[in-house]
């Protein structure tokens, strides 16, 4: 499945469209995958899960910051997402099915807030990229 | 797994709303299916599924008939759904991930068309709830 030229220009283009949102929007994501899928809580014990969380919305911004690194290397992400590799598949050991809810409910935020038509073909460009940042992230588990 | 008083009443309640524009959603939720998982399209070598086509806009229209069914009988999902669980079990044979797919594409389509009404606690009872519907029509595989 690879990301293509279209989905890169799609891509790219709506990160400019969320511009300084992306950290709203995440937050958002975490919020409800904690909520409907209470199990990934697991891998957060140490932090306060209560709603409206300031530790959440730290730890929002850091996903949206990874991210926005993701967005900006799109020719190389292994390489650009290793240290973050290292750390969820090595040190965290986060089961990779978690991070497919993750991104399940950062869709279903971002076809909420979309300042657009979000498309089926944007979804699809989309869904693609976060593929390829789950298989950066967990390399032998995808 | 099953749905509290609270997650039986958000998903009636929404239902008013979304069932509406039920048409339009089912169309969606599909066509979003198939941009993202192509891989789904297997099941329908007979239809035309172009944007638009009269086909995936009748077959839409079953689908979400079929969910509103079983809103109208939540409390007996099973009861409600019996006949297409038979029909999914023994002759479409529809391998059970695409549920999972097909769940989390309607989700982002009644995101997309209510914003506000999908808030986290509906999402929640919403995803839920599509899981039980999921479960029922799988449940005779084996």
């Amino acid at each position: 499945m690879v990301l293509g030229a279209a989905d890169r220009t799609a891509v790219r283009a709506l990160w400019l469209k969320l511009g300084s949102n992306v950290g709203v929007y995440t937050t958002e994501a975490l919020e409800r995958t904690f909520q409907a899928f209470p199990s990934t809580k697991t891998y957060f014990l140490h932090l306060d899960l209560s709603p409206g969380s300031a530790q959440v919305r730290a730890h929002g911004q850091k996903v949206a910051d990874a991210l926005t690194l993701a967005v900006d290397h799109l020719d190389d992400l292994p390489s650009a997402l290793s240290a973050l590799r290292e750390l969820h598949a090595h040190k965290l050991r986060v089961d990779p099915v978690k991070f497919q809810l993750l991104v399940h409910c950062l869709l279903v935020t971002l076809a909420r807030h979309y300042p657009g038509d979000f498309s089926p073909s944007l979804q699809a460009s989309l869904n693609k990229f976060l593929s390829h940042v789950i298989s950066a992230l967990a390399p032998n588990c995808h | 797994m099953s749905l509290t008083r609270a997650e039986r009443t958000i998903i009636v309640s929404m239902w008013g709303k979304v069932s509406t524009q039920a048409d339009i959603i089912g169309t969606e939720a599909l066509e979003r299916l198939f941009s993202s998982y192509p891989q789904t399209k297997t099941y329908f070598p007979h239809f035309d599924l172009h944007a638009g086509s009269a086909q995936l806009r009748a077959h839409g229209s079953k689908v979400v008939a079929a969910v509103g069914d079983a809103v109208k009988s939540i409390d007996n999902v099973a009861g409600a759904l019996s006949k297409l669980s038979e029909l999914h079990a023994y002759v479409l044979r529809v391998d059970p991930v695409n549920f999972k797919l097909l769940s989390h594409c309607l989700l982002v389509t009644v995101a997309s068309h209510f914003p506000a009404d999908f808030t986290a606690d509906a999402h929640a009872a919403w995803d839920k709830f599509l899981s039980i519907v999921s479960r029922v029509l799988t449940e005779k595989y084996r």
